[in-house]
């Protein structure tokens, strides 16, 4: 092998680990959100592309006015399941760039109010 | 009862507590664990929260109760917003324990209590809120849906306890349990989402080493705040407001 050529592989080496699967920290990694390992959500993938706004808007107020809060549906739940991590395995913030939430809201030009006040990360109660 | 037979009663409650489980005691009487359910059915007006708190256990200087309040709901996440002078934002940031002495000025004798929201039977913050976002709940607790509310302060305005916050400025991190935004009002909830979660104690009274604190529920004679109430003399703040506070002091 000559000099040359195994510089060249020694590059293709390099920028492969460095843009390849390797996360840095504050970047998703794909696959590790809960979701990702699951079938479908709380509802089957249709009924909840059409009507998520409509489960959690109820449910917030049976939670803050009753104080139901082990029901099928939550905004904390969302988070829970659909946040990913980052190369560090922190999460990442469902309304960032690229994100679960962001993804669809961004194309459909919605705005989300919700983390407005909520918490865009799991933990906590 | 023998005394072994005490110690396997309480070894078996022991591992009960261990496995996470809810023990029935005796009849109606439950004990809930840390890790007990999350609530499935609506809270019901057979439960009032409420608390007994005993200004003479409370001690000057010690802000234990108001420091374990800012870390469970968050405030402690809450930054002074640049360029805020430090007056201000120590008159305005939230707070949901307020630190209140008081002086005879007659006799010098200086008592120190927290105040908090009161949770009124009859509150002057429900009673103003013009879009219905202060609310009690059936348990009594007084609380604020940030959804509905609009920041117009009204209740800020009418509480006789200076009990309530505004939030100023956009808050950049915050829990899961204890949302929070810029332009809502919020106050002492009891830690609810504890309660809602099976846990029958606040963080306040928890973090309280000189056991000033007494939380529970007032419709049962049985639990340790009725029973306190019920042994010494205590007093409702502003008494003669007849707004009937589930929050109760004793030796003022």
């Amino acid at each position: 092998m000559t000099g040359k050529s195994s510089i060249t592989l020694l590059a293709i080496l390099v920028t492969g680990l460095l843009g390849g699967p390797v996360a840095l920290a504050g970047e998703a990694v794909e696959g590790t959100a809960k979701a990702d390992k699951l079938q479908n959500c709380v509802e089957p993938t249709p009924v909840m592309r059409r009507r998520h706004f409509e489960f959690i808007e109820h449910q917030r107020d049976l939670t803050v006015h009753q104080g139901i809060r082990g029901s099928k549906y939550s905004l904390a739940g969302c988070v829970d399941c659909h946040a990913r991590r980052d190369g560090e395995g922190k999460p990442v913030p469902v309304n960032a760039e690229g994100q679960f939430c962001d993804q669809c809201h961004d194309y459909a030009a919605v705005e989300i109010d919700c983390f407005m006040c909520h918490s865009t990360v799991p933990g906590g109660k | 009862m023998s005394s072994a037979n005490d110690s396997g009663r309480r070894d078996f409650l022991k591992k009960a507590a261990l496995a996470g489980t809810t023990v029935t005691v005796a009849p109606g009487v439950l004990l809930h664990t840390l890790e007990a359910a999350p609530r499935t059915e609506p809270v019901t007006d057979k439960v009032r929260w409420g608390m007994l708190i005993d200004t003479s256990k409370c001690v000057d200087g010690c802000k234990d109760c108001v420091e374990a309040c800012d870390k469970e709901n968050g405030l402690d996440l809450v930054n002074k917003p640049e360029g805020a002078p430090d007056d201000l934002w120590e008159r305005q940031r939230p707070r949901w324990i307020r630190q209140v002495k008081l002086k005879d000025n007659l006799t010098g004798r200086v008592t120190t209590l927290p105040m908090m929201c009161q949770h009124c039977e009859y509150p002057p913050c429900v009673d103003v809120c013009p879009t219905g976002a202060s609310f009690k709940r059936a348990d009594g607790i007084v609380m604020v849906d940030r959804h509905i509310c609009i920041g117009c302060r009204y209740c800020m305005m009418a509480c006789p306890y200076k009990a309530r916050s505004f939030i100023h400025a956009d808050v950049a991190a915050k829990l899961t349990h204890t949302p929070r935004g810029k332009g809502c009002v919020e106050s002492c909830n009891f830690c609810v989402h504890r309660l809602d979660n099976g846990q029958t104690t606040t963080a306040c009274q928890d973090a309280c080493k000189h056991q000033a604190i007494v939380f529970g529920d007032l419709k049962d004679p049985n639990s340790p705040v009725s029973k306190a109430l019920k042994q010494y003399p205590s007093v409702a703040v502003r008494d003669d407001l007849k707004l009937n506070p589930g929050v109760r002091y004793t030796n003022i």
